[in-house]
């Protein structure tokens, strides 16, 4: 029990910056779910089994407009392939993991991965503990967050409209974080273009499938360019 | 609520296993090898630029630049946040204040 206290507060610091922003964007989510008449049981519901922000965020499209679990699938295998990156980069710290193991992957979200993939507990701290509770204090935070905002929605009312660009500004806000850090930008310019094109090309409602075989066909052919070796260790880091 | 329960609740479904297979599958094809497969390396490497580019075209589709309002405020919206984020790199301060002009620029500006 000392041991699992002791591993809780050592991990809580590390994730101070998430609950304020899990608090921010999970309220958003909750408020954007009640405003399409999806109460705060659906809300918890999502935040907890899925843990995907942003393809939960994303999702809402699917939740109003035609049934279609084919396209939220493949969205959501998109959206979130960066996380297959997540993965690989974490297969030797949780290697040895044991019981935890399960959890520990399945919580993986972006905040999370950012915190474990620089962060070093102390060492009388247990690693497998501290790992656990930052994925738990995480997950906690944007359920938390999300059910919030999924009452407040319900208890005031003000005008949201236009409150669903927070995606997009999240979106920006990643595209613009990535452009800073990455020397080289062939692959978002690759996102872009290819999903620019295949927009004016296929229209609004048709164009996902393509753009996601266009992007991936393209970033096939344009590998041989890519195996500079300096440059992939520089990016292993990040 | 425009998806009955049901729906809505295979639409949960289907969020989750795409979240949980993207999650576990590294861990699955790696159990004994560890990150040999240099496509797959590849690709989690360029994917995650490719898909955020793809993201925020997927978010913008719906705007009509030949219609009123003809884009302006989600194209002073995004240069705000990539003006702030270059400048104070503060990832919730840019989404604040860029969503926060874009909900006045559409509820007051262009109403």
């Amino acid at each position: 029990m000392k041991e699992k206290s002791k591993a809780l507060k050592a991990a809580f610091p590390h994730t101070i910056p998430v609950f304020t922003g899990f608090a921010f964007l999970g309220a958003a989510y909750g408020i954007l779910m009640n405003s399409k008449g999806y109460g705060v049981g659906w809300t918890a519901l999502f935040s907890s089994i899925v843990l995907a922000g942003s393809a939960q965020y994303v999702a809402i499209s699917f939740l109003t407009s035609i049934f279609n679990p084919v396209y939220a699938l493949l969205m959501t295998l998109l959206i979130n392939a960066r996380h297959l990156f997540y993965g690989i980069s974490m297969l030797d710290r949780y290697k040895n993991t044991g019981k935890l193991k399960p959890y520990l992957i399945f919580g993986l979200c972006d905040e999370t991965f950012s915190i474990l993939c620089s962060v070093e507990p102390p060492e009388d701290v247990n690693k497998n503990r501290f790992m656990f509770f930052v994925t738990l204090l995480n997950h906690s935070y944007w359920v938390f967050g999300s059910v919030l905002g999924g009452l407040l929605g319900s208890v005031i009312s003000f005008n949201i409209e236009g409150l669903d660009f927070v995606l997009t500004a999240l979106f920006v806000v990643t595209f613009v974080g990535q452009w800073k850090t990455k020397k080289n930008h062939k692959p978002a310019i690759i996102g872009v273009v290819c999903s620019v094109v295949c927009l004016v090309i296929f229209g609004q409602s048709n164009f996902i499938i393509p753009s996601m075989i266009t992007i991936l066909a393209v970033l096939t052919m344009s590998r041989k360019g890519y195996t500079d070796n300096r440059e992939l260790a520089e990016e292993k880091i990040q | 609520m425009t998806l009955t329960p049901i729906q809505t609740f295979i639409i949960v479904c289907m969020l989750t296993v795409g979240t949980v297979i993207t999650r576990f599958l590294p861990f699955i094809l790696f159990k004994n090898t560890g990150s040999n497969n240099s496509y797959i390396n590849y690709l989690g490497r360029v994917l995650p630029y490719s898909a955020i580019g793809f993201l925020v075209v997927y978010c913008l589709k719906d705007v009509n630049f030949r219609h009123y309002t003809y884009g302006i405020p989600e194209a002073v919206a995004i240069i705000c946040i990539t003006v702030l984020h270059y400048w104070k790199e503060n990832t919730l301060l840019s989404i604040g204040i860029g969503t926060g002009v874009y909900m006045i620029l559409l509820q007051i500006v262009f109403k």
